[in-house]
């Protein structure tokens, strides 16, 4: 859940005044990769990442898994170099390879010191890694066993039981629903991987994040560096809509567990949507915001049911999951649902006060500064802004975006969007299933 | 990465933020501040010296406790609003505990630090411990318990390995406390420990941030200054004996896949001029498991394919002893007793063998890289100060670390491998994986917690 800042102060009664938000430089490479570069000397050092629409949601249903295996084996060894070459040589020099993935992005990042001598070798391997990628069969063999005992082990976890059938029921049929199941890893070959690679990890789709201690010159020789030689052409990377509304549904699955892993939600909204400020700050107030969300004060403040309770958008391409979720006593599981029903019915039903209001935007903007104090911190901005096309200034804008936000616009967007009727429940070690099924 | 890299000003000085200035008010509060002018951002933490391991027996799980406690009002600020006027000056804040220390810690804009100040303060000596209150949150706690603890496998083994490796050490107590003695838990017990420990000559505040520290002295003696001393109780020394030969448990919890940890007890930092087994052996740590190329994941995970993981660790730093730890979960096909034989084997390549200059030579490169890649976080440098002052080696002994780690010789790691890698010091731990079918109560067990 990321946003901007630059801030209007206007609460404190304080004269308005802004945070300073980084300059964001941004251009097209020849490769034809979008650039988010933001020049910072303070520090020597660099962080880079490279972005693609590559995440799971673009597998085909045949072929589940190939995408998440493709980014995982992109460091397994490239032209000239093996796996251990890669880790040994990154190592050497005290750099940091690391990437990300989700249903909608694949990533590579580098962190590593700007001298010359580390920069240009950390460079060089990373430049090899995204654009030479070899997949070695043996490393494929070893990596598929690896992930299918990984699956067998998360099979009897609450939290990946609960997270695959919350999956299910709020996408159905949708990739952001598909999971990936044993045969599906069985079956994925070098080929796979190859023509994921090839359809995906295009130039023209990347985009590149810079963030620390090179030049404005530097910064292009770079990304030019990271993008020229990847494969040309690539497909389309619009995923399929996400119904945005469900029919409402409960599952409850054994699991011995003391506690009850609950799940609730709905098809939530998209990263560009228009309704994306007044739901991520009334989601502040109903169960964003720490220690003073409404679901946190009735079922751990109140209650004493939970250690943690919480409510989320996630904002993906196609609208992600609104998710409430929390873990409490097998004994109360049906108590503690309830409570947090109500609270939701509640909120929906009613709304937010101008004070809740005033006292999510308080924290928001008043926190922005946090949002962007760190090189980390910038550098994933960048990657969020290039990836989902929003403005250059989103950051400078974010504040204002914010404090424009009415208690009318939160009630009138959680009535359109969030229905209290129509939402997936999970349960897993619910107290009925264990009489049932034991 | 277990490996604890420590940070150090020495090697960056050319870097203005890396600064730190300290000063002792009369009360006996020790104030340290770490100037970074990176973003207009301020992060406070006050760090208890009372930690589980000051804990008695009956009333494990105390130490926690009152770190919840601390949230829940004081003669004028009511219970919630801390939290809401932290999170209305747009802060973020939290707590932890650890068997060494209790810390709290904020982090907001600048401007909100003397807010910040005056509710710390506040809490430090003027805490309201309402039967009520303490009921609802005992519960939390509970229920943390459960979450972090009885329902994961990987945590309970953690847990029963420490109450077996120490017998007397009180680090053989859970953080979270004992199920039992949370159940048996009174608000009694809590106000016990808070008019024990908290007080500000038991506490250090770190500040770090966009702030002058000159500044930051005057608004601490305006906010903490005027808070009494307290008469602590003398600490007593705590050891343990030495093992009397290896010990092995079993622990059965739902899982699909075994998994297992060795813990050879190791000694921990008390002079950073004098010693050297500590440094040696974090640098071993760093030649087993510094990345993906170390000796472990190269040899059991990629090349004899023997686990799908395994890691080393080994803190330095800590008011009780230390064990250096391998924990790995073994490929599909392959036992737990093929695993230990592939790290046995491994461990004592280095006892007979030694290790290489390159490989030190990469974990050389890996902290000093790591210095610079810290100055990117200032909670981060801030935590370390706070820890380095809570068991006792101070912040200065940082930068001396860094140095002495880097001046670490191969026949050292080779030599501390060969004292420390043995049968008689060892605690073996193993989970065996039950099915979720047959419904296997546990009993209460639990690991570290925050």
């Amino acid at each position: 859940m990321r946003t901007k800042l630059i801030a209007v102060l206007a609460l404190c009664c304080v004269a308005s005044s802004a945070y300073a938000t980084p300059k964001i430089q941004h251009w097209q490479a020849p490769s034809g990769a979008q650039v988010y570069f933001v020049e910072d000397h303070d520090l020597p050092m660099l962080d880079v990442a490279v972005n693609f629409a590559a995440g799971d949601a673009y597998d085909a249903v045949d072929k589940i898994g190939v995408a998440g295996m493709t980014h995982g084996l992109l460091d397994a060894g490239a032209q000239g170099l093996s796996e251990d070459d890669i880790s040994r040589k990154m190592a050497d020099i005290g750099a940091q390879l690391g990437g990300s993935f989700d249903a909608d992005r694949a990533s590579i990042s580098l962190r590593t010191l700007s001298s010359a001598a580390e920069r240009d070798a950390a460079l060089d391997i990373v430049a090899r890694v995204l654009q030479q990628p070899v997949f070695p069969e043996a490393v494929l063999v070893r990596n598929k066993a690896s992930l299918i005992a990984g699956l067998k082990e998360a099979e009897t976890k609450p939290e990946h039981l609960s997270e695959k059938a919350f999956g299910k029921a709020v996408f159905g049929n949708h990739p952001y629903g598909w999971q990936t199941e044993v045969a599906d890893v069985e079956k994925i070959n070098r080929a796979d991987l190859e023509a994921f690679y090839r359809a995906h990890y295009n130039a023209k789709n990347a985009v590149v994040a810079l963030m620390g201690d090179v030049t404005r010159k530097q910064a292009e020789a770079i990304a030019q560096q990271l993008t020229a030689n990847l494969p040309q052409g690539g497909s389309s990377t619009t995923l399929p809509a996400v119904a945005a509304k469900i029919a409402a549904s409960e599952q409850r699955i054994a699991h011995p567990a003391s506690q009850s892993h609950i799940l609730i939600g709905t098809p939530g909204i998209a990263r560009n949507d228009a309704d994306y400020f007044p739901l991520y700050v009334g989601n502040y107030i109903l169960g964003g915001g720490g220690f003073v969300s409404r679901l946190m004060n009735e079922v751990r403040e109140k209650r004493g049911m939970a250690y943690s309770v919480y409510s989320y958008f996630m904002p993906m391409q196609q609208p992600g999951a609104f998710q409430i979720g929390l873990q409490t006593k097998k004994e109360q599981a049906d108590e503690a649902l309830k409570v947090v029903r109500q609270t939701l019915d509640t909120f929906v039903a009613k709304g937010v006060t101008e004070k809740e209001l005033q006292a999510a935007k308080d924290n928001i903007i008043g926190g922005f500064p946090l949002r962007i104090d760190s090189n980390r911190k910038i550098l994933d901005y960048l990657s969020v802004i290039g990836f989902y096309h929003m403005p250059l200034t989103y950051l400078d804008d974010f504040t204002q975006q914010v404090d424009a936000v009415t208690t009318k616009q939160i009630h009138d967007a959680f009535k359109r969007r969030i229905d209290p009727n129509a939402m997936a429940t999970i349960i897993v070690g619910a107290p009925e299933s264990e009489k049932k099924n034991q | 990465m277990r490996f604890y890299w420590i940070l150090g000003c020495v090697l960056w000085a050319g870097l203005a933020q890396a600064e730190v200035f300290e000063k002792t008010l009369s009360n006996g509060l020790k104030v340290i501040v770490k100037e970074d002018h990176r973003a207009p951002t301020v992060v406070q933490q006050i760090w208890y010296r009372a930690g589980s391991m000051d804990e008695k027996t009956g009333t494990t799980g105390v130490a926690h406790v009152l770190e919840h406690m601390m949230f829940k009002g004081t003669k004028s600020v009511p219970v919630g609003d801390f939290s809401r006027r932290i999170a209305a000056a747009g802060g973020r804040e939290n707590a932890f505990t650890s068997y060494d220390y209790t810390a709290y810690f904020q982090q907001l804009h600048k401007s909100k630090l003397p807010l910040a100040m005056q509710l710390e303060a506040d809490r430090m000596h003027n805490l309201v411990l309402s039967e009520k209150e303490f009921s609802k949150e005992i519960k939390v706690v509970m229920e943390e318990r459960r979450w972090r603890t009885d329902d994961d496998a990987h945590s309970l083994v953690g847990e029963r390995l420490m109450a077996t490796a120490y017998q007397e050490h009180p680090y053989h107590n859970p953080i979270i406390g004992w199920m039992n003695d949370l159940e048996n838990m009174s608000y009694l017990d809590a106000q016990d420990w808070y008019k024990t420990w908290y007080a500000p000559n038991n506490a250090t505040l770190v500040i770090a941030g966009d702030v002058k520290a000159s500044e930051v002295f005057a608004l601490a003696q305006k906010h903490y200054g005027k808070i009494p001393k307290a008469k602590l109780p003398k600490r007593k020394e705590m050891g343990e004996q030495p093992q009397l030969g290896i010990k092995r448990i079993v622990v059965k919890a739902p899982a699909e896949l075994p998994y297992f940890i060795m813990a050879y007890h190791a000694p921990t930092m008390h002079d950073v001029e004098k010693d050297w087994k500590p440094y040696a052996l974090s640098v071993l740590a760093g030649v087993l498991d510094g990345s993906e190329s170390a000796r472990l994941n190269k040899a059991l995970v990629r090349d004899q394919q023997v686990a799908i993981s395994v890691g080393a660790g080994y803190d330095s730093t800590s008011r009780g002893p230390s064990q250096f730890t391998i924990e790995g979960t073994p490929a599909s096909g392959k036992t737990i007793a093929e695993l230990e034989t592939a790290i046995r084997e491994q461990l004592q390549a280095v006892v007979r063998d030694g290790v290489s200059e390159e490989e030190l030579k990469r974990v050389r490169a890996q902290v000093t890289a790591s210095e610079v890649y810290k100055l990117d976080s200032v909670f981060y440098q801030a935590m370390q100060i706070g820890q380095m002052e809570s068991i006792g080696l101070g912040h200065q002994a940082i930068p001396v670390m860094l140095k002495k780690l880097q001046a670490v010789t191969t026949q050292q790691v080779q030599d501390v491998a060969r004292e420390m890698l043995v049968d008689d010091h060892l605690t073996v731990a193993v989970l065996d994986p039950q099915p979720l079918t047959e419904k296997n109560k546990q009993a209460k067990g639990g690991t570290h917690a925050h």
